[in-house]
């Protein structure tokens, strides 16, 4: 079971030529490249579909209504929701993130509970929890990374002593965009669940890489954006047990999420329209379905496989370079598909600036990870990140570009 | 596209290597911070000015790129000895270096920045120091 490297031709971004060089794009962490039937999917929307939802009798309405509510069964499904009202349409990972942080938390929290988070997360899952803490008076908690470079992942132990029953959520990304670390996002819900906590997984980086059973998980939230899924910009989706999507108030309000509004008030419909006010993004919520299929179609035990191959492969390669530095697991142990990493002798902005002339498309930075940065004494790093149409070659070029920078920095 | 021994001048690559003035001169009492929050880089610029008001002590921390480490080791060395609106002048004319390309040549040293224009994306890092030690000499003088 392993991808086509014919898959390539499905891509028309990456062929093209950076710095006269062909272009190797290894920054899927940031956002991944769009197949042909994601694009074609949207133009054919805008070309014949295109009109508002849920209102119009008219034939494109009703095709449009069609088509986005078919992306929302499609969403359920990818992730094996019990239904798809348990599918909110957002703009991506940080508003859905939000979304529950002022919708559940404000109508949920208050002084004296804990909302608790770890120390890897992306500031998209780690801001909007401070902000409720001082809105509510709750207190937020961080579960700590272990090893000198985050190396053991998430303190197991300490988060044993951290889950009392005044926890009220746990937040925690399925997969560290900056140290490649997969949490065991099963056990880490049963844990949560043994105090009475409700879950919330953060699966911007696994969502296009990784199997994903909400059901198996056992999770109360899940999060993730469309675009670092070979899916559009724009479009992202929250899913929540319907239960408590039911219970929590609209955190956005307006047309679309009423059953009736007079002078003084409003009724507000169940989910998933009750959080999704105003007119949805349509046109991406179908190219996502697209997506969904395309991903469906390789397979993602498949997509899995080649991405945790190829970023193991690139970090024993890469650790044979003098004065590198490897964030997360060693080389050999077991990763999700991206290597971050620094240089004694070069700084991660002129890393990246080389390697863009030798047409590799890295990234350099805090990965909005800046706490995690300081707690390892690191201000940035490079990292490359895979998916599907990445190979072996690529990483090839990948190394010898690193060594070219190593050579030329010392001076 | 440029090449990148544009960009890495060997007066950018010697002043990365071995920077002028880092660390905080002890007579220094005006202080200020940048920050590039997009790249996490950042840069403290001491100073101290003497009774003319010409910056007669300088020197800098923080972490960075080659190019924002190497901009504000040589700034350091060319804004000792200036008033304040003499060491906005150099900026200004270091400014439109990085982004036009176009050296004077009276600024030779400078001039080894003139390659960045080619590279928007670092222009930010050629100034961040420079933007630092504007913004210290407008401070007002610490008890020291």
């Amino acid at each position: 079971m392993s991808l086509s490297p014919n898959l390539r031709i499905d891509f028309p971004a990456l062929d093209q030529h950076v710095g006269g060089k062909p272009l190797v794009y290894l920054d899927n962490g940031a956002t991944t490249q769009k197949p042909r039937s994601v694009i074609d999917a949207l133009a054919r929307f805008y070309e014949r579909d295109n009109s508002n939802v849920h209102r119009g009798l008219h034939a494109l309405s009703m095709r449009a209504t069609d088509g986005y509510e078919a992306a929302r069964a499609r969403a359920a499904k990818f992730i094996n929701a019990a239904h798809s009202a348990e599918i909110i349409f957002t703009r991506g990972t940080t508003e859905s993130v939000n979304l529950v942080a002022q919708s559940w938390g404000l109508a949920n929290l208050k002084p004296g509970d804990v909302i608790l988070t770890t120390e890897m997360e992306h500031h998209s899952n780690l801001v909007p929890w401070q902000q409720l803490a001082l809105r509510t008076g709750a207190t937020l908690k961080y579960v700590p990374v272990a090893g000198t470079d985050a190396e053991h992942g998430l303190d197991l132990d300490a988060l044993d002593k951290l889950l009392t029953p005044q926890v009220k959520l746990f937040a925690f990304t399925h997969l560290s965009n900056t140290l490649g670390v997969m949490n065991d996002a099963a056990l880490l819900c049963a844990k949560a669940r043994a105090v009475g906590a409700l879950t919330l997984i953060d699966a911007a980086q696994s969502i296009g890489h990784e199997p994903i059973d909400v059901q198996a998980l056992g999770c109360d939230f899940l999060a993730f954006s469309g675009h670092k899924m070979a899916g559009p910009t724009g479009i992202g989706v929250l899913y929540g047990r319907r239960a408590l999507l039911d219970a929590m108030p609209p955190w956005q309000t307006g047309g679309g999420i009423v059953v009736n509004v007079t002078y003084e008030g409003a009724t507000w419909k169940p989910s998933p329209e009750r959080h999704e006010a105003g007119t949805p993004n349509v046109a991406d919520a179908i190219g996502l379905h697209a997506a969904f299929d395309y991903l469906d179609a390789l397979g993602r035990p498949a997509i899995s496989a080649h991405d945790h191959a190829l970023a193991m492969k690139a970090c024993a390669a890469l650790s044979e370079l003098p004065g590198i530095r490897i964030l997360g697991p060693k080389p050999g142990q077991p990763r999700g598909g991206l290597v971050s990493f620094s240089f004694a002798e070069a700084h991660a902005h002129d890393v990246v600036t080389f390697a863009d002339q030798d047409g590799i498309a890295l990234r350099g930075g805090h990965h909005c990870n800046q706490p995690l940065m300081r707690k390892l004494g690191l201000s940035s790093t490079t990292r490359a990140s895979f998916y599907v149409y990445n190979t072996d070659a690529e990483i090839d070029l990948l190394v010898k570009s690193m060594r070219r920078i190593l050579k030329f920095f010392a001076v | 596209m440029s090449d990148l021994t544009d960009l890495y001048q060997s007066v950018i690559l010697d002043h990365n290597k071995r920077p002028r003035n880092r660390g905080k001169p002890p007579t220094a009492n005006r202080v200020a911070t940048g920050d590039n929050p997009s790249c996490g880089d950042n840069c403290t610029v001491f100073l101290h000015l003497d009774g003319a008001g010409r910056v007669d002590a300088i020197g800098f921390e923080g972490s960075g790129c080659a190019i924002s480490q190497a901009a504000t080791s040589l700034m350091t060395t060319q804004v000792k000895g200036k008033t304040a609106p003499e060491a906005e002048t150099l900026f200004n004319e270091f400014k439109e270096i990085v982004t036009t390309g176009k050296a004077p040549e009276e600024l030779s040293e400078l001039a080894a920045f003139a390659g960045v224009h080619a590279f928007p994306a670092r222009i930010k890092c050629a100034t961040l120091g420079w933007h630092a030690a504007l913004e210290a000499l407008k401070q007002p003088p610490s008890a020291s």
